[in-house]
């Protein structure tokens, strides 16, 4: 019986014990304890949350790296592409000077063969025809040469004529 | 796992001691019958004097004082008088008038200090000894705030910085209640306001507990295991409950919603049950609390005494017996320090409940 029946002097200890234990841990360790944890559970999650802007930041600035360079790879592009082009501008407009000059300079020669040559054909021509004349002056002199033959081919000119 | 590693070699070693201390008594009272009920009753229950061993015949006991109120006087004297005769008597100064105080080995007050009056009747005056559970009672305490105390100035001092050796232990500790507990049953916002008693409950049930059941001088006193105690730590969370208590809890008790009219008029039954609630479960808190360490205790002093009752049948029954009973007490003693662990669990979660019902808000 004396189990289960509370005894009056141990009850009444036990609510003083109780009591200061209560007060004490409640009055001075667990304040302390508290704000100790909040403190650190505080530090944690700005730690953590710091961790996460610095993470986001290198990405935004990773981000930006990669479009300044691809900027950087575009204008370089273009710039490279402007060269060519104005390159080929120069090459072609080279070409078609070298061309022009090339065309008129041919033409220029033409011009100046074909000069010689009238020139040539028109001596050659003058030869002949001194030379014809020359000849015709000898053969003339040869066949005209008895008087005959001056009045044979005197009738004949007069029957040409008289033909007509 | 070094802490549990250290806890069971420990506890082996207590073991070790106890039953070698308890067989010197053997051998040295050949004579003497062994009870084990008595000597298993007189562990559980309270004493004047705290036994520590027997040697030789001679008890070593340390006597603690007595402390009585009479008719508004007070009388304190060793419990050694009674070690050395049946009476004390006290003789007072103004006149010859006396007082006799004994304690009885039988009868209503077996065990307690009475007064003897002259007719032959006892009187039982207002007893405030520090009896061996008091003074067991004493030491947890002061060994719960040496701990504190050691916890406290490590967070002081370490500030921020992650926690280190027994702070570790109460911080995992501390937080197991406070997140486990306390926050799953207590809703947000009135969560703090019963954080330090929960806390404060659960580390005295675990610690005490664990106490317990070391077997030697100053500790193994039935502390957890003693219905006052239980008692009282019962009614400080009932008056908790129902002094912080919102308008929505005494409405639940007195007014339930969700419940026929009829069982509220004109017969209140609901509210007689809803009342009655209020005082079972801390009544079921503190008797839950009181068995399970006090079963622990007689299931461990029982396989110790097996031990004896063979040894007077024949030494070598005694002996093989010891070995058996060894095991078995090592095996109850791993048990109950879970048991140690899971009845400060559930005492200190039953009480968030209660908590939590009393200051739970109401949603639509």
């Amino acid at each position: 019986m004396e189990l289960i029946s509370p005894d009056f002097g141990f009850f009444f200890w036990m609510v003083i014990a109780f009591g200061i234990v209560f007060f004490c841990l409640a009055k001075f360790a667990f304040p302390v304890i508290g704000k100790a944890l909040k403190q650190r559970e505080e530090k944690i999650t700005e730690a953590l949350e710091q961790a996460e802007r610095t993470h986001e930041e290198m990405r935004n600035l990773q981000a930006k790296n990669e479009e300044l360079l691809q900027q950087a790879r575009e204008e370089r592009e273009e710039m490279l592409a402007e060269a060519r082009q104005y390159r080929d501008k120069i090459i072609e407009e080279a070409k078609t000077k070298a061309k022009d000059e090339t065309n008129r300079l041919v033409e220029s020669a033409k011009e100046t063969i074909e000069n010689e040559r009238k020139a040539a054909m028109t001596d050659i021509k003058n030869e002949i025809a001194n030379i014809s004349i020359k000849i015709a002056e000898k053969i003339l002199e040869k066949e005209l040469s008895t008087d005959e033959a001056q009045l044979k081919y005197i009738n004949e000119i007069i029957k040409e004529t008289d033909n007509q | 796992m070094k802490i549990g590693k250290y806890i069971i070699s420990l506890s082996f070693l207590i073991c070790l001691l106890f039953s070698t201390t308890s067989f010197a008594k053997a051998e040295n009272e050949p004579k003497e019958e062994f009870k084990a009920g008595e000597v298993i009753i007189e562990h559980i229950l309270d004493s004047y004097d705290w036994h520590i061993f027997t040697w030789k015949g001679h008890h070593v006991s340390v006597y603690l004082p007595i402390i009585v109120f009479n008719e508004g006087k007070c009388y304190t004297f060793s419990s050694k008088v009674f070690h050395e005769s049946d009476k004390y008597v006290t003789v007072n100064k103004t006149n010859s008038e006396e007082l006799v105080f004994a304690i009885p080995h039988e009868g209503k007050y077996k065990g307690k200090v009475v007064i003897l009056n002259a007719d032959g009747t006892q009187t039982r005056p207002w007893d405030i000894s520090i009896t061996k559970n008091v003074m067991a009672l004493f030491i947890s305490c002061a060994i719960i705030l040496v701990l504190f105390f050691l916890v406290t100035k490590a967070y002081r001092e370490r500030g921020e910085k992650a926690p280190k050796g027994l702070q570790s232990l109460f911080e995992w500790l501390i937080c197991y209640v406070r997140d486990d507990i306390a926050r799953k049953a207590i809703n947000e916002k009135s969560v703090d306001k019963y954080l330090p008693y929960l806390v404060t409950v659960f580390f005295f049930i675990f610690i005490n507990n664990l106490l317990g059941l070391i077997p030697i001088f100053p500790f193994g006193a039935n502390i957890t295991g003693n219905i006052a105690v239980t008692a009282c730590l019962a009614l400080f969370t009932f008056f908790i409950t129902n002094l912080l208590g919102n308008k929505e809890y005494y409405k639940d008790i007195f007014n339930t919603p969700g419940v026929p009219w009829f069982l509220k008029f004109p017969l209140p039954l609901m509210p007689i049950i809803e009342t009655v609630g209020c005082f079972t479960k801390p009544f079921v808190l503190a008797v839950r609390l009181f068995a399970n360490i006090t079963a622990g205790h007689i299931v461990v002093l029982g396989f110790i005494s097996s031990i004896f009752i063979v040894a007077q049948i024949s030494a070598a029954g005694g002996a093989g017996m010891s070995v058996f009973s060894l095991i078995l007490v090592i095996f109850v003693d791993v048990i109950e320090l879970l048991v140690a662990y899971i009845q400060a669990y559930v005492f200190t979660l039953l009480s968030a409940l209660y908590f939590g019902m009393a200051s739970k808000e109401h949603h639509h």
